[in-house]
Order: C-alpha cells, then sequence, then structure tokens
C-alpha cells in the first residue's frame, strides 16, 4: 500500500517537473513578442536537471557501471591522510566543482548567443545530460575503479601505450590552444582600459603579499589570507575608478592589445618559473573564492530580479553569416559551447585528486554527473546574462573592428541595418556606465558578460550609481581566474615538455635550464597564437574560439572512447550505448566542424580560401585590410597554414583514436570474459601487475 | 542544540573552503596517524598545509577552463 502512494507522489512529482520543463521550453520556443522572461529559461533548466538526475543518472549508475556501495574505493583501501581520504560528499562535491568550473562555460554561451539564446539553451541542456555528465561520471567511476588512476594511464592500459601516446599530444595541443585563446579574452577586455588594467594588475602584489604571508607568518592561515585578499581586490577596484579618472595615471594604464599581449607572456614565463608559494598558489586561492562567491552572487541576482531576455530566441545568424563566429548552426553551435554541454578538459579533473578521495561508490553520481549539472547552470546563467543586453550593444560589443569601425554612429547604422535597432547615443552612454571610452569591437565573452552581470547586480544593489563598478568587478572575476588557469597551464605544459625531453636526455631536461627551456617552448608556443589573434583582422576570437572547441570536444571524444571500449571490456556492451551515443555525436561534430575550418570556400570560415585571398593580393601587389606592408599579408597567410595543420592535427588525432577504440572494443567483445583491468574487492590494481 | 548546529555548518563550510584549495582536513589527517600509524609523529599543521600545497602544484595545480 505504501509502495503504491510512494509511486503515485513521484508519478505526480516527476510527471509535474517533465510537463512543467516542457511547458517552460514551449514558451521559450514559441514565444512572440518584445521581451520574455529568464524565469521560464530557468524553469526548463532546472526541471531538466532534476529529471536527469532523478533517472538518467540513476540509470547509469545502477545498470551502466553498476556502482556497489560495499565495494571499497582507493580513499578507503589506500587511506593515508593526504592524498587518499574518504571525504564527505558535500566537501568533495565543493572540490570538484571548484575544479572543473572556470572561464570556459562563460564565454561559449555569450559567443553563441548571437544565433539567439534558444539554440544555445537547447544543446547546453541536451549535451549536459546525455553528453557531459555522462562523461564525468563515467570517467569519475571508472577512475575510482582503478585506484584514482589519470585518463592517460588508463588509455594507455586498456588501450594500449600508443593510443595513450596520442592522447597525451592531444592533449599538449589543446592545452596550447586553450592558453591562447584565454588570453586572447583577457587582452579584449583589458586592450585601452586603464581602470580594468589597473585592476588585474593589482592582483599580483596582492597575491604576492598572501603568499609572504602564508610562507612566513602562518602557514595555515590560507582562509584568513584569502579573505584579506579579496577584500584589498575590492579596494583595487575602487582605486581602479580613481586611476581611470586621472589623466596621467589613466594614460600609464591605457595599454594596446599587442602590448598586453607580450605583457601576458612575460607573466606566464616568470609564474611558471618563481616558487608556486609566492605567485601561483595564493593567486589561485583568491581567484577559487572570487569565482564560487560571483558565480552564486549570480545565481541570487538572476533568482531575485527574472531579469528579461531583450534578445530573440532564433536569430538570422544561424544562417552562419553572424559576426562574432563564422559558421552555420550545425556544426558551430556545437563546437562554441563546449564547456558547460561537454568538456572534455573534465576528464583530466575526475580521474585527477576527486576520486582518490571518494568514500564511497554511492557518492559518484552526485560529484561526477550532479558536479556537471551545475556548470551547466552556470552556463545557462552566462547565456541570461548575454541575452539581457539590447541586441544591439551585444553586437557592437562582439563584432569584429572589421565589421563595424570604431566610430559609435557608423557602428550604430551598420548594427541596425542587420536589424537589431540601436542609436550611437545608447552605444556611448553604455559604455559611459561602466567606465569606460568605447565598448565597441570587445569580443571574446567576457565584457559582455560583464556588462550583462552588472545589470543585474546593479539592479539588485547600488542601481547605475554602482554599475561601473560591477562592471569592473566582474572583468576582474573572469581575468583573474583566466589567468590562473594560463599560469597553471604554462606550468603543467611545462612539466609535459620537461617529461618528453626527461626520456631523452635526463640531466638537461630536469634543472634550471631545462625549466627555463621547456617554459620557453611552452610560453612560446601559446603566445604565437595569442599574438596572431592580436593582430587578426576579424578580431582573433572568431579564429581561436572555434579551434578551442574543435579541441575541448575532441578531448571528450577521446574520454568517452575510453568509456565505450571499457563498456565492451567488462562484457557490458548491451548498455554502452550511452557512452557511444555522445561519441559519435561529438566525432561528427569536430570531424565536421575541422573540415569546414581547413576547406570551406568562405575564407571567414576556411583558412585556406583566406590564404588563397592573401596570396591573391600579394600576386597582384594589393593590400588587404588589416595589413599595411606585404610582410604582414605574408604573415597572415603563414599563420592560416599554421592553422590548417593543427586543426588536421586534431581531425588526426580523433580518428586515430575512434580508430584504436574500434579495434579495442572488437576484440573485447570477441574475447569470451571480463578483460578490463579493475581494482577487485579485496585487491588494489597495484597489486595485480597491471 | 542550534549551537551546535551552527558550529557544524561552519566546520563543513570550512573544510570544504579549504578542500577547494586542495588542503584536505587537517583533523582528520592527525586522528588517522594516530590510529593506523601510533609509531609515526604527525607533521605540525602548518608543515601539513606547505606540504599539500607543494604536492598539488608539483602535481600540476591544473583547473579547468
Amino acid at each position: 500500500m505504501q509502495r503504491t502512494q510512494l509511486t503515485l507522489s513521484s508519478v505526480l512529482i516527476w510527471g509535474g517537473s517533465a510537463v512543467l520543463g516542457a511547458a517552460s521550453l514551449g514558451i521559450l520556443a514559441f514565444h512572440r513578442g518584445e521581451t520574455v522572461s529568464a524565469l521560464w529559461l530557468v524553469i526548463a533548466a532546472l526541471c531538466t536537471y532534476a529529471i536527469a538526475y532523478r533517472f538518467y543518472a540513476k540509470y547509469l549508475a545502477a545498470r551502466v557501471v553498476c556502482l556497489d556501495p560495499g565495494r571499497p574505493t582507493p580513499a578507503t583501501l589506500r587511506h593515508d591522510g593526504m592524498d587518499y581520504v574518504p571525504t564527505n560528499r558535500f566537501i568533495l562535491f565543493g572540490h570538484h566543482f571548484a575544479a572543473i568550473a572556470g572561464a570556459g562555460p562563460l564565454v561559449g554561451p555569450v559567443l553563441a548567443a548571437q544565433m539567439g539564446f534558444l539554440p544555445g539553451t537547447l544543446w547546453i541542456l541536451a549535451g549536459v545530460v546525455l553528453a557531459g555528465a555522462v562523461q564525468d561520471f563515467l570517467i569519475l567511476a571508472f577512475s575510482v575503479r582503478r585506484d584514482g588512476r589519470s585518463l592517460g594511464d588508463m588509455i594507455r592500459t586498456e588501450m594500449g601505450r600508443f593510443a595513450g601516446t596520442v592522447a597525451s599530444i592531444g592533449v599538449l595541443a589543446i592545452m596550447m590552444i586553450l592558453l591562447a585563446v584565454l588570453a586572447l579574452i583577457v587582452v579584449k577586455a583589458l586592450a585601452a582600459s586603464p581602470w580594468g588594467t589597473f585592476t588585474i594588475a593589482a592582483t599580483v602584489p596582492i597575491a604576492v603579499f598572501m603568499g609572504l604571508y602564508l610562507r612566513f607568518v602562518r602557514p595555515s592561515g590560507v582562509l584568513e589570507a584569502s579573505a584579506v585578499g579579496v577584500v584589498l581586490l575590492l579596494a583595487s577596484i575602487w582605486l581602479g575608478g580613481r586611476v581611470a579618472a586621472d589623466p596621467v595615471l589613466a594614460h600609464i594604464f591605457t595599454l594596446s592589445a599587442p602590448t598586453l599581449a607580450l605583457l601576458l607572456m612575460a607573466y606566464g614565463s616568470t609564474a611558471s618559473i618563481l616558487p608556486v608559494w609566492l605567485l601561483l598558489a595564493p593567486r589561485d586561492y583568491l581567484s577559487t573564492f572570487l569565482k564560487i562567491g560571483t558565480i552564486a552572487a549570480l545565481a541570487v541576482g538572476i533568482a531575485v530580479t527574472l531579469p528579461a531576455l531583450h534578445m530573440p530566441p532564433v536569430t538570422r545568424f544561424i544562417n552562419g553569416t553572424g559576426p562574432v563566429f563564422a559558421g552555420s548552426l550545425f556544426p558551430f553551435l556545437f563546437i562554441t559551447i563546449a564547456c558547460g554541454s561537454v568538456s572534455g578538459f573534465h576528464a583530466l579533473v575526475s580521474s585527477g585528486t576527486t576520486p582518490k578521495m571518494a568514500a564511497s561508490e554511492s557518492d559518484l553520481r552526485m560529484i561526477g554527473y550532479g558536479a556537471m549539472l551545475a556548470e551547466s547552470a552556470v552556463a545557462i546563467m552566462a547565456l541570461i546574462a548575454a541575452s539581457v543586453l539590447q541586441p544591439g550593444a551585444y553586437f557592437a560589443m562582439n563584432a569584429p573592428a572589421s565589421a563595424v569601425t570604431a566610430d559609435p554612429v557608423t557602428a550604430a547604422s551598420i548594427i541596425s541595418g542587420w536589424g537589431f535597432a540601436v542609436t550611437p547615443n545608447a552605444l556611448t552612454s553604455l559604455a559611459h556606465r561602466v567606465g569606460e571610452t568605447t565598448i565597441l569591437g570587445r569580443a571574446g565573452g567576457a565584457p559582455t558578460l560583464a556588462v550583462g552581470m552588472a545589470t543585474i547586480f546593479s539592479n539588485v544593489l547600488g542601481g547605475d550609481r554602482l554599475m561601473a563598478f560591477w562592471y569592473h568587478f566582474a572583468i576582474l572575476f573572469e581575468a583573474l581566474f583566466i589567468l590562473t588557469t594560463l599560469d597553471a597551464g604554462t606550468r603543467v605544459a611545462r612539466f609535459m615538455l620537461q617529461d618528453f625531453a626527461g626520456a631523452l636526455m635526463p640531466d638537461l631536461a630536469r634543472g634550471l635550464v631545462g625549466s627555463v627551456v621547456a617554459t620557453a617552448i611552452a610560453v612560446g608556443a601559446w603566445g604565437y597564437f595569442l599574438y596572431q589573434g592580436v593582430i587578426d583582422p576579424l578580431g582573433g576570437i572568431n579564429t581561436l574560439w572555434p579551434l578551442f572547441g574543435i579541441a575541448n570536444q575532441m578531448l571528450a571524444a577521446i574520454a568517452l572512447t575510453l568509456c565505450s571500449v571499457i563498456l565492451f571490456k567488462l562484457k557490458r556492451q548491451r548498455v554502452a550505448w550511452v557512452a557511444l551515443l555522445p561519441t559519435a555525436w561529438l566525432a561528427i561534430c569536430t570531424l565536421t566542424a575541422g573540415t569546414e575550418k581547413i576547406l570551406s570556400p568562405t575564407p571567414a570560415i576556411g583558412f585556406l580560401a583566406h590564404a588563397a585571398r592573401y596570396t591573391a593580393g600579394i600576386a597582384t601587389g594589393t593590400l588587404l585590410a588589416p595589413a599595411h606592408t606585404q610582410a604582414e599579408m605574408r604573415r597572415i597567410v603563414l599563420n592560416d597554414h599554421v592553422n590548417v595543420t593543427l586543426t588536421a592535427l586534431f581531425m588526426a588525432v580523433v580518428i586515430t583514436m575512434l580508430a584504436c577504440g574500434v579495434r579495442a572494443a572488437l576484440a573485447a567483445r570477441a574475447n569470451p570474459r571480463i578483460t578490463a583491468k579493475e581494482a577487485t574487492h579485496d585487491m588494489p590494481l597495484l597489486h595485480q601487475g597491471a | 542544540m542550534i549551537c551546535r548546529c551552527f558550529t557544524k555548518a561552519l566546520d563543513v563550510a570550512g573544510q570544504t573552503a579549504l578542500l577547494m584549495l586542495g588542503v584536505p582536513d587537517y583533523d582528520a589527517y592527525v586522528d588517522h596517524l594516530r590510529t593506523a600509524h601510533p609509531d609515526r609523529l604527525p607533521l605540525t599543521r602548518d608543515a601539513f598545509f606547505a606540504a599539500r600545497q607543494k604536492a598539488r602544484f608539483d602535481a600540476g595545480g591544473l583547473r579547468c577552463c
């Protein structure tokens, strides 16, 4: 009897959620009129997450991975109080979420808003439920069953050494392109912005101060040092406003994009070589707390104000002619929004420290699947923040200078011509309200998101008076954790290069010389793409973000291929579709997008067509903007060819890994026995000689 | 009762904040060493933090994009 009641109430709850979610999506899709409330987007997302977590994640846990609460985890088997510690699942959720949430879910959806908010919303929701959260959860679970091994280790043991090497080349390449695109976002946000530049520069002495305190006064006082650091950061935002208002100081902190790019490279090199306690670690602490705090504040801000979405559900730019990024909805929407839907990078985090701390297998659904749903919610919030802007202002900020020009009158008339009415006055007044001289051509997502967040925050607190403060707060928040990824990423790339070199010449690779050379190579690699982006006529983001998206989805395809192979080796091929389906989709998207980036006859999309245009210009002696000399023309052609090579490399990695995956899966299917190398109930993997 | 609940919540919040930075719970570490390895002297709180910081960034300390 009780069981019937329970079923009835759950039918009501979950059926109700389904109806409510579907109705909200319907309202978003079919609403015609000026604006629609963000409420419907929030409800649609929350209902989708709830249903996915309750049903699909439960299916994955019970039927696919067959989680067993009684099975010991690496944390319980190898408990050492340091690396392997059984940890409360809520605390571990926080650890995992802080490690996976970064700038990605904030930027991609903002760029994708050029097609309207609906395509982005649908892909974020469908992607996270069927691909992103599945990947995070499966990799976490498989790593837990393998002593908390890393993605690379698991690929080597389950798919062979060759596949492992190909995957690590892929990881190194994706990291270079990731660091370049993140650095470019910071450059775009800080160029000709004395306020922003001052605030970001101030984070360095603040971090060093914290570092010295933690080193010499009280090493365990991380929380108090961070609290002081955050207060100093807020003070530096206020001080930044003063700096921008002072003609002499403002002049000093007004830097051009190429100068900022060089400064970032110098910063990345320094931070990678200095002892971590001095700069890197305290910066990481600051950015972690600021990140979590701001995401929470944004959630509260959206929930309290429920702002109106001014962006139409779908714009005409789904046809591929949009100014923010070129290319049609398929496949480019699906690589523009990577983080928030599915992010291959998470496979590295899910097989990092988290699996070593899970207290029980029954916690994994909440940590692996749940944390990714939370990151997806961050992406939805970014999409809301971008859609809060008037579309005219959105396009003024995100269209490249070559499409819009730096003059508000011309810009307004061009954008109004696209069908998004805006006046020159509106553009200058918005720039003034956020404390900038101009908002035109600030591509890269961060400034757009900052205006959206400032609008939402100032509605809650401070009104128009605090708009500029909130704008620079949002810029600081994004730039801070982007720079943290930049220095940590440079260091990781340096380690990987030193590892590669160490196999050949152990003595040289490990010492200071080795560190300096490896750092120079790492910074040179991402710095090349950064600089290329800075001087790019299309604004750089246009070129680099799709490359990053392709790389990130490529990594996800690799991780999901591994999951499929493991399921075959466990003789659970009947349920392997949960991994095969997203693998196939990601492979189709990355390979189509890669092919289009190389071969499309449209110069805005295809690198070869773009190169051909400039080669023709060189042949006839004509200069094409933005090149001022023939040498610059030749450099643009060279950049195009480098990008072709890189894209081809990404595609080759995906195809190779898929082939390795198919081979391993077929071999496993032919073998009547279970061939996956898992730790067993009473024996860790380590003692099995695997 | 409410007071104890509040202290407990504060404790969990503090532990969460620290683990976000890669620092596991010190008291749990000391407890573990006392029961599992009574012969070994636990690190001091400060040494524990410094060791955890070093370990995390030696492994890369990578965050996601």
